[in-house]
Parts: structure tokens; C-alpha cells; sequence
């Protein structure tokens, strides 16, 4: 017999407009108290205004031995950054 | 005979001790719980009751206006000075019973605190706004945790039912009102508190019978605790604890 709850991965989001962030991960035994323990364990200094919990599981992820065919292609195409453009002085920050 | 803030002094005791005493007894879980969620839970939970009786016991110092700070009034008493009821001093047990006597006092709570938004003494009012919405949330963990243990394994549901047989009869304390009760309900500051009876039962029934188990059926109940009659011999042990360092320190601050 398995006692250990789930393992949840926890998404909150630290203000309205901004997106859901992950934070870290906690164990439930089902969704509702996985957000209930998600507000007690991440939220105590004021973090969020919204939190997402998803069961680890349920999420699928690049292997880590995948890193080279997957993301070292992209390091060389620098032309894919818009870092060629003079931003006029008037248009301030972007 | 009792005057009008005598009445309201004991009346704010009540409330702050409560909030107090059950603060230090969730506090002793601290570091202990079974698991890490639930550890920071209560603690959580703690510090939420503690923050109450701050607020409860800063207006009663006014109240009585002999310039006591909260603290003064929390650490500077005997157990015969303190007016919580019972219940908030039980030891803890395990953590079923632990989250039983939560549940027991949120319910309580969320009913009262519901009705003393609407105190005719703005600051009690305002308190209570600020206690309901901790309170809100605490009933809601606590309801849950009592309906999964009971209604869970045989161990946790004999558990649990072990633990209502030996809390049930500290309920009723919550609801017999005295002099005290009169005159804030008179002065339009609290509802008396028989009146809060019929809604706590649904409520705390409805959650029980939820989680499986049996309300005993003896209407005894232990009472003193928050007339200060008597406290049961609990109470001394768990203020030689929390009081400690104040007494062997007196105003040490840090």
C-alpha cells in the first residue's frame, strides 16, 4: 500500500495582470486541500492573488538529455533577436 | 454591582482569551505535525488566533483603563484571572483531536463573529470584520480535516469518534450566557450567546454526520471557563509555559 499523498506543483500568481508563476510542489491527498496547503505553505508573506495546483503527474516535460537537439539550435540564430534596431530616443522604455 | 465597563472588560476577555489560549495549544504543534503542510497550517492558524487576542486584549486594556499593553493582560494573569472557555485549553491529543476542537471552536466562531460585525461598539465590530475572514477560511480547513479522518480508515475514524466523546460535553459552555452576556445584549454589543445555538448545531451536524461519527447523547456539559469559576487543571500548566519567560523576566522585551 502506497501512504504517501500526491506530489502537486503549485502556480500562483503574484499580481492581477501578471501570469501564474511556478513556486514549488507539496503533497495532498486530492486538488481542493492541495490549494488549501498551497495558500498555508506559499502564500503566508502576501504573495499571491491567485493559485493554480496541478498534479505532478499530469505534466509532461523535455527529458533533460534532450537539451542539445532541442535548444542549442537556437543559440546561433542570433538574427532572431530584434537587437538590430536603433529605438529612437523618444520612445523610452520598452 | 457591575458596571457597564466592568461587563464590557469581561466580555472582551472572553473573546481574547479564547483566541489566546487555543493559539498557544495549535502552537505546541509547531515542529510536530505529521506532515510539513499541515505543520505550517497550524501554525499559520496560531498566529491568526494569537493576532485576535492582540486585538481583543489591547481593547479590553482600554476598557479597564489602567494602561495594560495586551501583553500585560496575557502574561501578567493567574489561571484564576483568565476567561476562555474550556475547550480552548484541552490538551491537544493526537492531531484528529487537535482539528476536532479547531472545528468545534471555528464553527463557533464563524457564527459569532458573523453576528458582532453588527455591533453597536464600533470596535468590536470592526475586530470581527477583520476576524471572519481568517475565520472563514479556518472553519473550512478544520470541516474538511474532520470529515477526512472520520469519515477515512477505521483507526482514524475510532479516532475521531474518541475525540468527539471527550469534546463534545466542553461545547456547551459556548452556550450559556450569564450577567455578563445580558448587558451586552441589552447595550446592542453581542447577541446573547443561547441564541447562537440552532445555527452551530446545523452547522457542526451537519459536518459530523459528514464525517461519519456520532454526537453523544448526555447534554452535560463542563462549565467555568469563561465565568472564571473554574478552569480544569490543565489550564496552570500551559501557563507556566506560555507565561515563563515573562514571569522569570518580568518586561524583558526583544
Amino acid at each position: 500500500m502506497k501512504n504517501e499523498w500526491p506530489l502537486w506543483e503549485v502556480f500562483i500568481r503574484g499580481q492581477h495582470g501578471m501570469s501564474h508563476r511556478h513556486v514549488g510542489s507539496l503533497h495532498a491527498p486530492d486538488a481542493e486541500t492541495a490549494v488549501k496547503n498551497a495558500r498555508d505553505v506559499y502564500t503566508r508573506r502576501n504573495e499571491g492573488v491567485s493559485i493554480w495546483v496541478v498534479e505532478a503527474k499530469h505534466i509532461s516535460a523535455t527529458a533533460p538529455g534532450d537539451k542539445g537537439p532541442l535548444f542549442e539550435p537556437s543559440e546561433s540564430k542570433v538574427y532572431r533577436h530584434p537587437t538590430f534596431f536603433k529605438i529612437p530616443g523618444e520612445v523610452g522604455h520598452m | 454591582m457591575a458596571t457597564d465597563k466592568d461587563n464590557l472588560y469581561q466580555f472582551l476577555l472572553r473573546l481574547g482569551d479564547s483566541s489566546l489560549i487555543l493559539s498557544h495549544r495549535t502552537s505546541e504543534w509547531c515542529g510536530h505535525a505529521p506532515v510539513l503542510e499541515e505543520d505550517i497550517a497550524l501554525a499559520n492558524t496560531a498566529l491568526d488566533l494569537i493576532g485576535q487576542a492582540q486585538m481583543w486584549l489591547e481593547y479590553a486594556g482600554e476598557v479597564q483603563g489602567e494602561g495594560k499593553t495586551p501583553d500585560d493582560i496575557a502574561f501578567q494573569r493567574d489561571a484564576w484571572d483568565f476567561r476562555n472557555v474550556l475547550l480552548t485549553e484541552l490538551p491537544n491529543g493526537d492531531f484528529g483531536r487537535t482539528l476536532l476542537r479547531q472545528f468545534l471552536f471555528d464553527a463557533y466562531q464563524s457564527i459569532l463573529m458573523g453576528r458582532l460585525i453588527k455591533s453597536s461598539d464600533v470596535t468590536v465590530a470592526a475586530i470581527a470584520a477583520k476576524t471572519m475572514k481568517e475565520v472563514t477560511y479556518h472553519v473550512e480547513r478544520s470541516a474538511d480535516t474532520v470529515v477526512g479522518l472520520g469519515d477515512g480508515t477505521p483507526e482514524s475514524h475510532t479516532r475521531m469518534q474518541e475525540a468527539l466523546d471527550y469534546l463534545w460535553p466542553y461545547v456547551g459552555e459556548l452556550f450559556q450566557g450569564d450577567e455578563v452576556d445580558i448587558a451586552m445584549f441589552q447595550a446592542g454589543i453581542s447577541p446573547t450567546p443561547e441564541t447562537l445555538r440552532e445555527e452551530y448545531d446545523a452547522l457542526v451536524g451537519r459536518v459530523l454526520s459528514e464525517a461519519t461519527l456520532t454526537v453523544p447523547e448526555s447534554q452535560f456539559s463542563h462549565k467555568g471557563g469563561r465565568t472564571g469559576a473554574m478552569h480544569t487543571e490543565h489550564l496552570g500548566h500551559l501557563l507556566s509555559t506560555m507565561q515563563w519567560l515573562q514571569r522569570a523576566y518580568p518586561g524583558c522585551e526583544w
